[in-house]
């Protein structure tokens, strides 16, 4: 019993990272209709973002309170990642807003690769796992046999908080309005004075700043190295076509059914069978139910 | 005055002319093993690029998983030869291990192509993204095929004349299919695939037997492969290949067999040229992996069907298509119409 709960508990870590990373993918379908396969790796490069910093202002101020350095390496993550993930939107994306969609397909997968390579080959970083430098002091508590340490409490309590934050951003906010809007129907709406162009940006950006949120997280417990967009970022992709692409509470979902997978499949399975597992899932899913759990069949016009 | 015997001969004359330099170049040392391997690979890559086309130049699908197929026809392939067939045959047998895996391929992409051409879209993108997950997965998870070690124990059975033939057979078949009647439905499906419903292209049978032929023909490409590297892993056939071969269809031209063969040829040898210029430079040969993605990025903004998109060479064309065929015809029709106007 102990030994599931503690495994719920992994799953549940696991998962609010997947979920974070589902987000910026379900977003950017929701409004344009385009896998951006390109997320992995923005998740990446927010991560670098995240350590680098890190490294540099706990060399640089001794004695920094540790929440506030988590807090301010995170805002810097996000910001980095927001602004990569705009300037990818502007240079590669924009152009081919009126070409056929699988050009632009195939420009994010072309992307995702460079930065991956790009990291690769770039010196100071190079294919070498790193660690995050601590950040957040490693305590483990026990509870009845159940091991909790105080990252796996951030994890979840941040993915939690920013779930509900960006939930409600969509719900309530202008600017949500007009990303469901732009969802809705792109040729009217422009005519009701939504800026297309920019809310198409604040999308990108929303969705990367939130995968280096996942991916500042995500540090603090595992290693990284420039190749992890590959694996994260495809599971995460699982997750947003499981959920229902499009739709941002079945990528919270979503998420969280592919930490399950990753935790659990070990417990029947030699481990190395985990890919196998989840794309196996994604395989049914798409014969039985192609829209996802929550998602909305779509009508083709002719 | 050219004899009509020289006109309609003229290309398979060429082409046999050139085969028995196939053989004797490799043989006797005059081109060095270097240059042949890379004229192996700008052959293998040919059958890859025209096979890649198929479904997303020609019929404007989306498949990102055709290292899948790859990986198939190379595992299936190599087991026969290693595992099967008596080593003293195995040059006599290659064609028929070759056939085996790309079959097998084949096969793989029906079950693919049946439940995934239901609806369109990306979800073919999806599909065989998870497929391409899957088979390195599973190859990764059975030892008795080396499992993520890989396999080996293949001898060298690609020669440069095999991969010559192959080639030159692999452009027939795939000309003869996109000029039969077939072909022109694919070609409607790219273009519109509900109104070529309406005029009777059965879409669904055209979509699942192009995307069958396609499999089939990155099976062989694969099994050609494996035997010219003796040596096969589950991490040669990830999303990596398949990303190589788009950007091969994409540099060379999307819907266009000289594109394939331009594109496969060019992206072959300017890699290979880039290994030598980074050399002489000093520069890490990982900046070699950064050049493609940027390469694809770039054409899908500047050109993004291609050298050659939706064109062709001349010779490719079968005679009754060229222009000025089709120009006869039309005059012909005319002229007909004409007398039948003229008369009472």
């Amino acid at each position: 019993m102990q030994f599931y709960i503690q495994q719920i508990l992994n799953a549940l870590q696991v998962g609010s990272v997947y979920a974070l990373i589902a987000l910026g993918y379900t977003m950017v379908y929701g409004i344009l209709t385009m896998i951006n396969f390109a997320h992995g790796d923005i998740f990446m490069m927010g991560t670098y973002v995240a350590f680098f910093f890190s490294t540099l202002i706990l060399s640089l101020v001794v004695g920094i309170h540790p929440i506030f350095a988590f807090v301010i390496t995170m805002l810097v993550a996000m910001f980095g990642a927001a602004l990569l993930a705009v300037v990818i939107e502007r240079l590669a994306y924009k152009p081919l807003r009126t070409a056929p969609r699988i050009s632009v397909v195939i420009t994010a997968l072309g992307v995702g690769l460079f930065l991956e390579n790009f990291m690769v080959a770039f010196k100071p970083v190079g294919p070498a796992p790193r660690f995050l430098p601590p950040l957040i002091p490693a305590v483990n508590y026990n509870l009845g046999g159940v091991t909790v340490s105080t990252i796996q409490i951030v994890i979840i309590v941040v993915s939690a908080l920013v779930m509900i934050l960006l939930d409600t951003i969509v719900r309530r906010t202008m600017v949500g309005i007009a990303m469901r809007a732009i969802a809705w129907d792109k040729f009217i709406v422009p005519l009701m004075g939504v800026p297309v162009d920019r809310i198409i940006s604040l999308t990108f950006a929303l969705g990367a700043s939130i995968a280096a949120v996942g991916g500042t997280l995500y540090g603090m417990a595992y290693t990284i190295d420039p190749y992890m967009g590959i694996r994260i970022g495809w599971w995460a992709f699982i997750s947003a076509v499981v959920g229902g692409i499009g739709n941002i509470r079945g990528a919270m979902i979503g998420g969280f059914i592919l930490g399950f997978v990753e935790i659990f499949t070990p417990v029947f399975l030699p481990s190395t069978y985990r890919d196998f597992v989840a794309f196996s899932l994604l395989l049914l899913l798409l014969i039985f139910r192609p829209t996802g759990i929550l998602g909305r069949p779509m009508m083709q016009k002719v | 005055m050219k004899s009509a015997f020289w006109k309609q001969w003229k290309l398979p004359l060429i082409l046999l002319l050139i085969f028995p330099f196939t053989i004797l170049l490799p043989k006797f040392g005059i081109i060095n093993p270097y240059i042949d391997l890379v004229l192996k690979y700008v052959g293998i890559n040919i059958i890859l690029t025209i096979s890649l086309n198929l479904v997303n130049g020609y019929m404007g699908e989306f498949s990102v998983g055709h290292a899948g197929f790859m990986a198939i026809g190379a595992y299936v392939a190599s087991l026969l030869t290693v595992w099967l067939f008596p080593r003293s045959l195995g040059p006599f047998l290659f064609p028929v291990a070759l056939l085996t895996g790309g079959i097998a391929a084949g096969i793989a992409g029906l079950g693919i192509a049946l439940p995934s051409f239901r609806t369109r879209g990306d979800y073919l993108a999806i599909v065989t993204l998870a497929f391409n997950m899957i088979i390195k997965s599973v190859l990764e998870n059975i030892e008795a095929i080396g499992g993520p070690s890989g396999f080996m124990g293949m001898d060298k059975l690609t020669s440069l004349w095999w991969v010559y033939i192959i080639v030159i057979v692999v452009v027939f078949l795939a000309r003869n299919y996109v000029f039969s009647n077939f072909g022109r439905g694919v070609l409607a499906i790219r273009e519109d695939e509900t109104a070529s419903g309406l005029v009777s292209v059965h879409t669904r049978q055209v979509k699942v037997l192009t995307f069958v032929f396609s499999a089939f023909l990155a099976g062989i490409g694969g099994g050609l492969f494996a035997h010219e590297l003796q040596f096969i892993n589950p991490r040669s056939f990830t999303i990596l290949k398949s990303t190589e071969m788009l950007v091969m269809v994409y540099l060379g031209g999307v819907g266009s067999l000289g594109g394939s063969i331009l594109g496969a040829t060019v992206f072959t040898v300017m890699m290979e040229g880039l290994r030598t210029v980074l050399q002489q430079f000093g520069i890490s040969q990982e900046w070699r992996l950064v050049v493609a993605p940027l390469l694809l990025i770039l054409l899908m903004i500047f050109r993004p069907y291609g050298i050659m998109g939706l064109r062709e060479f001349r010779f490719l064309v079968p005679r009754e298509e060229r222009p000025e065929a089709l120009a006869s015809q039309r005059e012909q029709v005319q002229a007909t119409r004409q007398t039948k106007e003229a008369l009472p």
